[in-house]
C-alpha cells in the first residue's frame, strides 16, 4: 500500500513509544528484522533536548489497560540522530519519526533536521503538549495546529502526520485544521488523560507525575468514534489506532475511514502482537472483506 | 513474563490485562521450568489457579542476571527467594543461603534448596527470630553477596554492604508492562540515572544504587 506516497507492505504500524526497536533487537537478536512486526516503524517521540522521563511508578493496569506517565524520555535530538538513527536504519521498513517542541521554533529545529535525513520517510509530529509560549495543548486547538503546521511544512519535503489528542473538545475540527494547513495525514488517538491512586488507600496519586495516559481496549470504542469522526472531516490519509488487538479490531478501523492502522499496547502483551493482527487482518474474508478500503484489500 | 493462556482478562475488573514478570525459580534436566509465586493481586491469583494440562503464554528469558563473583553468600526474602533457588543450583552445595520469611509457612520455599540454607522469621516461629540481615554480618568478611527479596530487605542488604564495603548484586523488582524495553514503564533510579530494569537488569551492582527502595515495587 502506499502511505502519503511511501510504500509500505501492509497497513499496520506502530503507536510511537510503544515499541523500541533497538531494545527489542538486544532482547531478540536479528531475528526482530527477519520477522519485524510492523509495516513502517514509528520512533519514540523526540524532543530537542534530553529528557529523562517521569519519577516513577510509571504504570498501573487499568481494567483492560494501562495508564502510564513515561513522560518522554529519549536522547534529545543530537543524541537520536547520532547514537538511535543508524540503528533504526538498519529495520526492514520505512522510518517515521516522531517529534515534540515545546515551542514552534523548538518544533522548526527539530522538524528541520529531521527531514534532512535520507534514512527517514515520515514525520509524526507529537502536538500533545502545551506550547510554552501559548500555555494552549497544540493539539488542542485547531488554530494552535494550524499556525504550527504552516511553519513546519515549508521545512520538510517528508510528509507530514499530525499526532491528534483526543483529549480536544472536537478532534475533527482539529484534523480539518491540520489538513487545510498542509498535514499529509493524521493519527489518533493518542492516549486519554487519566489516573490512579495508591492502592494500598494512602490517597495519594499512584503514578509519579499524578496523571498519566491511558491506552489498551479500555480505549478502542472511543477511539473508533473519534477516528470515524475525523475520517468523515478529512482527505487526508487517517492512521487509527486505540486498543487494537486483533485482526477485527483492525479490519473494523479500517473500515470506519482509517488507511492504516497502528498497535500499540498490545505490544506490550505480546512484542508479535503487529505480526498476528496483521495475518488475522488478512484472513477476513468473503463479504466482510469488501467492506475494507481497497489499499488494505 | 507470564500468562495463563486461557482466561487472562475478562476476570473482575477486567483485569489480569498485562503478563506479569518473573524470575525462574529452577531449570529442571526434564527441561521444564520452576516458579514461585504468590497470590497477591489479580495476575498472580490466576497464575495461581492453574491446573496441570492448561496452557501457559511465556516470553523470555529477558534481561541481565546474576553475574559470577568470588565466594558467593545468598540472602533472600519471601517469594524473592527465586531466582537465588536457580543460582544455588549453579553453585558449591556448601555455598551459604540465608533466609527470610514471615513466617513457617512461608518458609517452605527454604526445602526446595540443597544443603541447609539458615532461615530466619519474623514472627520467630522458625529459625531466628528477627530479619534475615541480622545473620549476614558473621559472614560478610571476604564475601560477594547476591540478593534477591522485598526493597525494603534489599536496602538493608544494600547498606550494609556498603558499610562494610562488600561487593552485592541485588535482583530489584519493579512494575513492568512488557519486559524487553519498549515501554519504559520500569525504571529504576541509580548513580547514573533511570535505567529500564528489565532490560539493564533485573540484577544490579548495589554500587550503582543510592537506595534499593524502588518506587512501586510489589504492586
Amino acid at each position: 500500500m502506499n502511505l502519503c506516497g511511501v510504500e509500505l507492505r501492509g497497513p499496520v504500524l506502530n503507536g510511537s513509544g510503544t515499541f523500541d526497536a533497538i531494545a527489542a533487537r538486544r532482547a531478540f537478536g536479528d531475528q526482530l528484522l527477519d520477522r519485524f512486526p510492523f509495516d513502517c516503524f514509528v520512533s519514540k517521540t523526540i524532543t530537542l533536548a534530553p529528557r529523562q522521563g517521569n519519577p516513577p511508578p510509571r504504570l498501573y493496569e487499568t481494567p483492560a489497560g494501562l495508564i502510564n506517565s513515561i513522560g518522554l524520555p529519549n536522547k534529545g535530538l543530537e543524541g537520536f540522530l547520532a547514537g538511535d538513527l543508524p540503528q533504526l536504519a538498519e529495520l526492514p521498513v520505512p522510518l517515521c519519526v516522531s517529534v515534540m517542541g515545546f515551542s514552534r521554533d523548538e518544533l522548526a529545529r527539530l522538524v528541520g533536521a529531521v527531514a534532512e535525513r535520507d534514512e527517514v520517510a515520515l514525520i509524526e509530529l507529537n502536538f500533545s503538549c502545551p506550547n510554552v509560549e501559548t500555555g494552549l495543548i497544540m493539539g488542542a486547538d485547531p488554530g494552535e495546529t494550524a499556525r504550527s503546521v504552516e511553519r513546519l511544512k515549508p521545512l520538510s519535503d517528508k510528509p507530514l502526520i499530525v499526532k491528534l489528542t483526543p483529549n480536544a473538545t472536537d478532534p475533527a475540527a482539529v484534523a480539518v485544521a491540520a489538513q487545510d494547513a498542509g498535514a499529509d495525514a493524521v493519527s489518533l488517538i493518542n492516549t486519554l488523560k487519566g489516573m490512579a491512586l495508591d492502592p494500598r488507600g494512602s490517597g495519594r496519586p499512584w503514578l509519579g507525575a499524578g496523571t498519566g495516559g491511558v491506552s489498551g481496549p479500555a480505549v478502542r470504542a472511543i477511539a473508533l468514534q473519534q477516528v470515524a469522526s475525523v475520517a468523515q472531516a478529512v482527505r487526508i490519509p487517517v492512521i487509527g489506532m486505540g486498543g487494537i488487538e486483533s485482526g477485527r479490531d483492525a479490519a473494523d478501523f479500517l473500515r470506519a475511514g482509517a488507511s492504516a492502522i497502528a498497535v500499540g499496547t498490545a505490544s506490550f502483551r505480546d512484542p508479535a502482537a503487529g505480526t498476528r493482527i496483521a495475518a488475522e487482518l488478512r484472513a477476513v474474508s468473503g463479504r466482510e472483506r469488501d467492506f475494507l478500503p481497497a489499499a488494505a484489500r | 513474563m507470564l500468562a495463563a493462556a486461557e482466561r487472562w482478562g475478562g476476570g473482575a475488573d477486567e483485569r489480569p490485562y498485562l503478563p506479569r514478570a518473573f524470575s525462574h525459580a529452577r531449570v529442571n534436566d526434564d527441561g521444564t521450568l520452576d516458579f514461585l509465586l504468590e497470590a497477591v493481586g489479580p495476575g498472580t491469583r490466576r497464575l495461581a489457579e492453574l491446573e496441570p494440562g492448561e496452557g501457559i503464554w511465556i516470553l523470555g528469558p529477558l534481561g541481565i542476571g546474576f553475574s559470577e563473583a568470588d565466594s558467593p553468600l545468598l540472602v533472600g526474602g519471601g517469594i524473592g527467594t527465586a531466582p537465588l533457588l536457580a543460582l544455588h543450583d549453579e553453585l558449591p552445595e556448601d555455598t551459604p543461603v540465608l533466609l527470610g520469611f514471615r513466617s513457617a509457612a512461608h518458609a517452605e520455599a527454604a526445602s526446595l534448596f540443597r544443603g541447609s540454607p539458615v532461615i530466619a522469621t519474623d514472627d520467630g516461629s522458625v529459625g531466628h527470630s528477627g530479619l534475615v540481615t541480622e545473620l549476614m554480618y558473621d559472614l560478610l568478611e571476604g564475601r560477594s553477596v547476591y540478593s534477591c527479596g522485598p526493597p525494603p530487605m534489599l536496602e538493608a542488604v544494600r547498606a550494609i554492604c556498603a558499610e562494610r564495603d562488600v561487593p552485592a548484586q541485588l535482583a530489584l523488582e519493579s512494575g513492568m508492562a512488557c519486559g524487553f524495553g519498549a515501554c519504559f514503564g520500569c525504571v529504576v533510579p541509580t548513580k547514573n540515572g533511570y535505567i529500564r530494569l528489565c532490560l539493564d537488569g533485573p540484577v544490579l551492582r548495589a554500587d550503582e544504587l543510592e537506595t534499593a527502595l524502588t518506587p512501586g515495587a510489589g504492586h
